[in-house]
């Protein structure tokens, strides 16, 4: 294969422990009661459209996203209003959700819920972005940017190239993977798709080397399909950042504070591609994802179809419960995923695994000095400092960490998984992040 | 060698007083004129820096107050709160004004989701401040108002005023508070307060800044505010708005009468340095209720106004 491509700049490579790859994807069985949090994307919460005691059907609009960077939300599942209240969400937060008791399947009419593979592309570029508006779909790979608004080039820009996002550099997660198994040809509709209303003729899709199976199998696919490519990548956390995607597939830089279309590069994940594909071809809202459970200590490590505002207990049943040696719950991956505080949380549209951790995993190491050997800075790939930035952080020196570019972290934690002394180097960093941010927020205002 | 010596002493006393003369009227050319009564203001003042007036420094505070004095002849708005009213008064008189007497400050804590009353369901092993862990998630106890008890507050303090109390976890103010108002900016979520002092200290305030409806606020925590409404209805001095589910006092109408107290049916109003309650006459029903089952016969005892048992008084309040 001869040299992989991957970014420059930085990385780990954490074990890959991705127990559940060879799960195929399972339906997994509707809940009882579904909640299903009225702000799933980031930008600002959808407007709820529906009351207590409303009788609603699957696919029906939930909540209006009314702001530019927002998104709507469709009922998942078809049921009773039971009440709109704070749940907790996997934020750590209650926030408005609706609650649903599930009385069967009734979906709205129009979404075609056949597997027929329907490869021809009718709308036209605008009808294509709308429909990406209407039907709630956000980035899957966990940050839930609004699908449209990327679609959206500003006045200036232009985008000559679009990079579909199969990289799943968490460790553990296998979602992204079993898609690219399974739904390869609808990820490559979806992509074409996603080529027209972005107006450009060449895609690339990154995956890593550590997934040879969906790297042959898009690669065979994407024979069918004009101006696709698959890009094999060496493995190297943290690839799947857009940032780092963009520099290992075309070797472009985005300038700091940035967005991607600087370089004239649109990201976008598999997830949402086979999202896309089934809004635009089949007009199905985004109800459904799949999401990975797994861990060490979990009898039945799997990938599931899950319907959005499914509480994770369901999932984590479905695996062989929670083990006994459970330590610490986390919505998403190792690297970047958060602890989840409740079984009753409910999956929403970011949420790409569970991942159970042992109770040994789960600690945190005790937190000795800095002993200057700089290997935070060495794997750090947006080339920071982030012993300076945890420090000026402690100290509460915003304004130096604006000068040190705090607002360019994505977070990714390779800082703080290579500490020799265990520092938590990222949490002080995100704490920067969101102090700066709220400084530099506040002077817009002014 | 000689001659060097002389040479050099004579040519550095030259070079030196030349230096000097220039130096002369350069301070005479460019000569800052301050009024000297910054430093006597200056002089008064606690020289704590603390900020607590709201002014980066004790000096940027002498200067304001002598700017104030002197273009429009008030020191209104202006109040040192480490000082208080003996070190204003200082002040006024060195600016030949007088000062209406502030009331003192003091720094209130507003949540009472102590181990015991919110249990903890979750474990943090973050960083220990409260400034990250609320932007993680809503606390142990399961509270996303409450006090996440890591102590930014007490690391904000310069006046050894407030203090972890390890039992309960949460912070406690003892009476080195001056009210300069640092913890109430390191809280991240809100909860201290500056309120009236009140005479002998006497406080009552609502202590929970819950904004979440009475069920879900009662099942994290046993002594929250549910916004029912009662206190609003008891309080003759209109001194209590509910908003958002959540009760406040006005300290400036509250006139301490403590009426609001017993009526609170989760002990969320709390009352400060009030001396113990005089044995009240209760509500008969309420009598009766407590002591049917055991002395059925002293029903009409009761009725008539005889003293109710001690444990029948509502409301089981602490300090």
């Amino acid at each position: 294969m001869g040299i992989l491509k991957t970014f420059s700049l930085g990385g780990v490579h954490p074990p890959e422990n991705k127990l559940s790859a060879d799960q195929a994807i399972e339906v997994l069985p509707l809940p009882k009661q579904a909640f299903i949090p009225l702000n799933q994307n980031l930008g600002a919460p959808g407007v709820a459209q529906v009351q207590k005691g409303d009788v609603i059907k699957v696919g029906q609009l939930l909540a209006k996203g009314e702001a530019f960077i927002s998104s709507n939300v469709h009922s998942p599942v078809s049921g009773k209003v039971l009440k709109i209240d704070n749940v907790m969400d996997p934020s750590g937060y209650r926030r408005p959700a609706v609650v649903v008791n599930v009385d069967g399947d009734e979906w709205v009419d129009g979404i075609d819920r056949t597997d027929t593979l329907v490869k021809e592309i009718k709308l036209s570029q605008k009808e294509i972005v709308e429909k990406i508006h209407q039907l709630g779909i956000v980035g899957l790979g966990g940050a839930t940017f609004p699908s449209h608004v990327k679609l959206m080039v500003p006045e200036g820009k232009t985008a000559d190239v679009l990079i579909i996002n199969g990289v799943e550099c968490e460790p553990y997660l296998t979602a992204d993977h079993r898609l690219m198994i399974e739904k390869g040809d609808e990820i490559l509709v979806g992509t074409t798709i996603l080529m027209k209303g972005l107006g450009v003729e060449r895609a690339i899709i990154g995956i890593e080397n550590n997934k040879p199976d969906a790297i042959k199998n898009m690669t065979e696919l994407a024979g069918k399909f004009k101006g696709i490519e698959v890009c094999p990548l060496k493995v190297k956390y943290p690839q799947g950042g857009e940032k780092q995607l963009i520099k290992a597939t075309i070797r472009r830089e985005v300038p700091s504070g940035k967005l991607p279309i600087e370089v004239g590069a649109v990201v976008n994940n598999v997830g949402t591609a086979f999202a896309v594909y089934q809004a635009v071809q089949k007009n199905k809202p985004l109800i459904e994802r799949v999401v990975t459970i797994t861990g060490k200590s979990v009898a039945k490590p799997g990938n599931f179809m899950v319907r959005i505002g499914t509480p994770i207990r369901e999932l984590i049943e479905k695996a062989g419960g929670l083990p006994e040696d459970s330590g610490k719950m986390i919505g998403g991956g190792p690297m970047m995923g958060k602890a989840l505080l409740s079984m009753d949380t409910p999956v929403v549209k970011g949420s790409s695994g569970i991942l159970i951790l042992r109770e040994s995993e789960s600690k945190r190491v005790d937190v000795k000095n800095c002993i200057r050997c700089a290997r935070c800075v060495s794997v750090c790939p947006m080339g920071l400092e982030a012993v300076l930035l945890a420090q000026l952080a402690e100290m509460e020196m915003w304004e130096e960490s604006e000068q040190e570019n705090v607002m360019d972290c994505i977070e990714c934690g390779s800082c703080h998984y290579t500490c020799p002394s265990g520092r938590p180097l990222l949490d002080y960093i995100r704490l920067g992040k969101s102090k700066v941010g709220q400084i530099i927020r506040n002077r817009g205002k002014k | 060698m000689n001659d060097v010596m002389i040479f050099s002493v004579i040519s550095l006393g030259a070079i030196g007083i030349a230096a000097a003369v220039i130096l002369y009227f350069v301070a005479q050319k460019f000569k800052v004129i301050e009024d000297p009564k910054i430093d006597e203001v200056e002089e008064a003042l606690p020289a704590a820096n603390c900020g607590g007036c709201g002014f980066p420094g004790c000096r940027n505070f002498a200067e304001a107050t002598v700017k104030s004095a002197n273009e429009s002849k008030h020191i209104e708005g202006l109040n040192c709160p480490v000082g208080g009213n003996d070190v204003m008064t200082t002040v006024a008189a060195i600016l030949g004004l007088e000062v209406e007497e502030s009331k003192p400050l003091i720094a209130v804590i507003r949540c009472n989701g102590s181990r015991e009353n919110s249990p903890q369901k979750v474990e943090y092993d973050g960083p220990a401040t409260c400034a990250f862990a609320h932007n993680l998630y809503s606390g142990e106890g399961g509270c996303q108002y409450g006090c996440l008890g890591l102590g930014d507050c007490v690391a904000a303090c310069q006046f050894d005023a407030i203090h972890m109390d390890p039992v309960t976890g949460l912070p406690v103010v003892n009476d080195k508070c001056v009210a300069c108002g640092a913890c109430v900016k390191a809280c991240p979520r809100d909860i201290i307060e500056l309120r009236f002092k009140g005479p002998k200290d006497k406080r009552i305030f609502v202590s929970c800044v819950n904004k979440e409806r009475g069920g879900p606020a009662k099942k994290n925590c046993a002594v929250a505010c549910i916004g029912c409404g009662l206190c609003e209805k008891e309080c003759k001095f209109d001194a209590i708005t509910i908003i958002n589910n959540l009760a406040y006092i006005d300290y400036e109408k509250c006139k301490l009468c403590r009426k609001c107290v017993p009526v609170c049916p989760t002990n969320a109003i709390h009352e400060l340095h009030f001396p113990p309650k005089k044995e009240k006459p209760v509500k008969p029903e309420a009598a009766v209720k407590e002591e049917k089952p055991e002395l059925p016969a002293s029903k009409e005892e009761t009725d008539k106004g005889g003293v109710p048992p001690e444990d029948a008084k509502p409301g089981n309040q602490q300090a």
